[in-house]
C-alpha cells in the first residue's frame, strides 16, 4: 500500500454528515470516477463528489438511470480509474444484474448504498437495513460480494477507504451498506493527511502481452489486472470463461471460474472481515448488530448490565463475507445470540445458522422508518438472559 | 513489374482477428462477418493505433464481435455496451472506442443509452447492425421489425411501427449518421473510417442478412437473394430527409450518409463549462488523465 494522491484529501477535522463523509472517503482513496443517477437518501454522495471533482482531475457523468450508472463506473475501472456509484433501494435493484457483471469481470469498483425504507418506494427519505440480503444475493448466479457497513460520519469516511483498497485487492466490486440515520447524521469528521492515508494501487500484470492470460490467478486467487490501451488485446466477457478470457460453454469452465470467484473470497475472509468486539469473553448474551443499529443497541446493553446480566457486542463492520467461524465460537460459549437490525430478519439467518442450536438466537426486529426502541431491545436481552 | 501469387493458408485478416477462436458462431450469409471485414479494413486505412482502440459489445450474435476481433474487446450485458463503453471513454479518453451491436441490443434493451449518448455527444462510435429480428434467441420481434413481417413472436404478422434509426440518431444529437446495408461494402467501409475519424457521437446503421431466421420466417429465400434484394431496392441519397427513410417490409432501403457536423463532445463541454467557472485553476480533462 502506498500513501494516496494529496488532490483529494481535505485534511482537517470537519462537521459533516454521513454522505459527505463517505464521498470524501471515496476522493481520499483515490476515486476519480463517479457515474450515478439521482436517489434519496444518497444524492448527496454524488453532490458532494461532483462539487469537488474539477479540482482533482475527477470525471463526473450523470447516466440516465442505474442501470447505465453501474456499467459506466465498470468501463471507468477498465479504463484505470478508480470508480464507484451510490444509490437506495430501488436504484440498488437496478444495479444488480451488472454488479455480477463486475463480480464476473473482476472489476474493482465501490458501490455505496444509503438504505432506506423498502419494498419498492417504501420510505425514501427514513432508514432501512433490508437490503443486506439482496446484497448478498442479488445479481443471479453464485458469487461472493463483499460488504462494509459504518455506523458514524467519521467511519464513513474511513471504511470508504477500505472499501477501495478491498475491490483493488480482490478485483470484486464492493458494497457500501450505509442507511439514512447514518447518512444524514451529523458529526466531527476528522480527516488525516494524505501520507497516513493508505491506498492499494492496481496492480496490473507483469507479463508481455504475447504471455498474459487475463485471467490467471495468482496464489491469492486473484488475478492481476490487464491494462486497456496498451497493445494487449485482450477479451472480457460476462459469458463463462477461461484463463485467456475467452468464453467456454461447460461444465468444467463453470466450475473452474465460479469456484475460484467465491473462493478468492472464502479463503480471505480473515483478511476482510472486521469485526468490534466488546466484552464478549465471560458474556452470557452477545449482542449483533450494524450500521446504525449498533449505536441504538448502547443504552439498552448498558441497562442490561445494569441489571447484572453479562452482555457482549459484536459489531459487523464487514457484514459480507459473515464471520461464520467467530459466530460458531462465541455460540459454543453462551446462552444466546441476539441481532438487532432494521428489518424482520435477514443477517439474522445468517447468526442462526452459524449458532447451529449451540446456543438460543434471538431477533430484534424492526420494518425501518425508524431506529428501534432501545428498549424493545432491552426486553429481548433480558429475556435471552434467562 | 509482375508479381506471383503465393498460396498461403493465412487469413487475410487474421493480423485483426483472434483466429485462436474459429470457426466462429455466425451462420453462413449472415452479414455481422462483412461488418467485421469492413470494420477491420477502415481501422486499418484510418492510421489510428490499434493498440487504442477498445471493442464494446452487448449481447446478441452482434455482441459476439467483441469476441472475435483482436483488440482490447468488452462482451457486456444486453443492452448496456454504450454506458460501459461511456465509461470507459471518460475513464480513458485517449481510448478510441467503438460499440459494435444488434438493433434489439442497442435500440430496444439498450434504446435509452443510445438516446442519452448521442444526446451528450459522447465521442464514441456505434456500428448498430440491423438484421430485423432477435436472432440469437431464435427470431423473435424486433423494435427495427418491419411492419407485417413474421417473427417468432409475431406468428401473424408484425403490428407494430419498426423505428427509423437514422432518424431516431439524428434527432437525439448524433454528429454523424449513416445508413448502409451489407452489400455496399466500399461506401460502409469508407463511411466507418469518417465515424472513426469524427470527433463526438457518430451512429452507423448496418442493414445486414440473417437467413437463417428473419429471411427464412418470411420466405425471402438464401443469403444471396437477399443480397440481391439491396442490390435492387437500396437506393444511395445522402442527406435524405429523415422522416421519409423509414424501411418498410421489402420496399425501398434508402442508405447514404445522413449528418456529418460537427458540436462540442461531453468533453469538449465539461472543459469549457469549467474553465469559465474556475479560470486557470481548472486543469483540463483530456488524454493526460487515462490511467489513475
Amino acid at each position: 500500500m502506498v500513501p494516496t494522491d494529496p488532490q483529494g484529501v481535505l485534511t482537517g477535522a470537519h462537521f459533516l454528515d454521513g454522505d459527505y463523509a463517505c464521498a470524501e472517503g471515496a476522493m481520499a482513496a483515490g476515486c476519480r470516477f463517479f457515474g450515478g443517477y439521482p436517489i434519496t437518501p444518497s444524492t448527496e454522495v454524488a453532490e458532494r463528489i461532483t462539487q469537488r471533482f474539477p479540482m482533482m482531475n475527477g470525471i463526473f457523468i450523470q447516466m440516465e438511470d442505474e442501470m447505465a450508472s453501474m456499467n459506466a463506473v465498470l468501463g471507468a475501472a477498465w479504463a484505470g480509474k478508480k470508480s464507484m456509484t451510490c444509490t437506495s433501494g430501488p436504484g440498488f435493484s437496478l444495479m444488480m444484474e451488472n454488479l455480477g457483471l463486475g463480480v464476473m469481470l473482476e472489476t474493482p469498483c465501490v458501490v455505496v448504498n444509503v438504505q432506506r425504507g423498502g419494498p419498492s418506494t417504501g420510505l425514501p427519505t427514513l432508514p432501512g437495513q433490508a437490503d443486506m440480503m439482496q446484497a448478498r444475493w442479488g445479481s443471479h448466479g453464485d458469487y461472493e460480494i463483499i460488504a462494509l457497513s459504518p455506523n458514524s460520519p467519521q467511519e464513513s469516511f474511513d471504511l470508504m477507504v477500505d472499501c477501495f483498497n478491498l475491490s483493488e485487492r480482490y478485483r470484486v466490486p464492493v458494497l457500501f451498506m450505509m442507511d439514512e440515520c447514518v447518512g444524514h447524521m451529523t458529526e466531527r469528521v476528522v480527516i488525516p493527511s494524505a501520507e497516513n492515508i493508505l491506498v492499494e494501487e492496481r496492480r496490473y500484470t507483469a507479463d508481455p502481452p504475447d504471455k498474459h492470460l487475463p485471467y490467471k490467478a495468482d496464489e491469492n486467487l486473484v488475478p492481476p489486472m490487464t491494462p486497456t490501451g496498451k497493445g494487449y488485446r485482450f477479451h472480457v466477457t460476462g459469458l463463462t470463461h477461461d484463463e485467456r478470457g475467452y468464453p467456454v460453454i461447460n461444465a468444467d469452465a463453470q466450475n473452474k471460474i465460479v469456484r475460484r470467484l467465491v473462493e478468492k473470497i472464502r479463503k480471505n475472509a480473515a483478511d476482510i472481515i472486521m469485526l468490534e468486539e466488546e466484552q464478549v469473553a465471560g458474556a452470557d448474551v452477545v449482542v449483533l448488530s450494524y450500521g446504525i443499529s449498533s449505536r441504538v443497541v448502547i443504552p439498552a446493553v448498558e441497562k442490561a448490565r445494569s441489571q447484572g446480566v453479562k452482555v457482549g457486542t459484536m459489531r459487523l463492520i464487514t457484514v459480507w463475507p459473515f464471520p461464520e467461524e467467530r459466530i460458531r465460537e462465541i455460540a459454543a460459549n453462551v446462552n444466546s445470540l441476539v441481532m438487532v437490525e432494521l428489518n424482520l430478519g435477514q443477517v439474522f439467518l445468517e447468526m442462526d445458522r452459524c449458532a447451529r442450536g449451540q446456543c438460543k438466537t434471538f431477533l430484534v426486529p424492526h420494518c425501518g422508518g425508524w431506529v428501534h426502541d432501545p428498549e424493545d431491545i432491552y426486553n429481548v436481552l433480558m429475556e435471552a438472559a434467562k | 513489374m509482375t508479381q506471383t501469387a503465393q498460396a498461403t493458408n493465412e487469413h487475410p485478416m487474421a493480423e485483426w482477428l483472434r483466429m485462436d477462436r474459429m470457426p466462429h458462431i455466425w451462420c453462413s450469409t449472415c452479414g455481422i462477418g462483412i461488418v467485421v471485414t469492413c470494420f477491420t479494413e477502415a481501422l486499418k486505412k484510418s492510421g489510428i493505433d490499434p493498440n487504442t482502440v477498445a471493442i464494446v459489445s452487448g449481447i446478441g450474435c452482434t455482441g459476439r464481435i467483441a469476441g472475435y476481433i483482436r483488440l482490447d474487446s468488452f462482451h457486456t450485458t444486453h443492452g448496456r455496451a454504450i454506458p460501459f463503453a461511456t465509461g470507459l471513454k471518460l475513464g480513458n479518453p485517449r481510448l478510441k472506442v467503438v460499440v459494435m451491436s444488434g438493433d434489439g441490443d442497442l435500440v430496444a434493451i439498450g434504446g435509452n443509452h443510445l438516446i442519452h449518448a448521442a444526446r451528450r455527444n459522447m465521442d464514441i462510435t456505434v456500428i448498430c447492425v440491423n438484421n430485423f429480428t432477435y436472432a440469437m434467441t431464435g427470431g423473435q420481434v424486433g423494435p427495427t421489425t418491419p411492419t407485417t413481417a413474421y417473427a417468432s413472436t409475431t406468428p401473424y404478422g408484425n403490428y407494430e411501427n419498426p423505428f427509423n434509426l437514422p432518424r431516431l440518431a439524428a434527432s437525439s444529437g448524433a454528429v454523424y449518421v449513416a445508413r448502409w446495408t451489407a452489400l455496399h461494402l466500399r461506401r460502409l467501409t469508407k463511411s466507418i473510417g469518417e465515424a472513426l475519424h469524427k470527433k463526438g457521437f457518430s451512429f452507423i446503421e448496418v442493414v445486414t442478412p440473417c437467413s437463417t431466421l428473419y429471411a427464412r420466417k418470411n420466405r425471402l429465400g438464401s443469403g444471396l437473394d437477399l443480397m440481391r434484394f439491396y442490390h435492387d431496392s437500396s437506393e444511395i441519397e445522402h442527406h435524405a430527409e429523415l422522416e421519409k427513410i423509414n424501411i418498410e417490409f421489402q420496399k425501398k432501403i434508402v442508405v447514404g450518409k445522413f449528418v456529418d457536423e460537427e458540436r462540442p463532445t461531453f468533453i469538449d463541454g465539461y472543459n469549457a463549462r469549467m474553465k469559465e467557472v474556475f479560470g486557470d485553476k481548472f486543469k483540463e480533462y483530456g488524454e493526460e488523465n487515462g490511467q489513475n
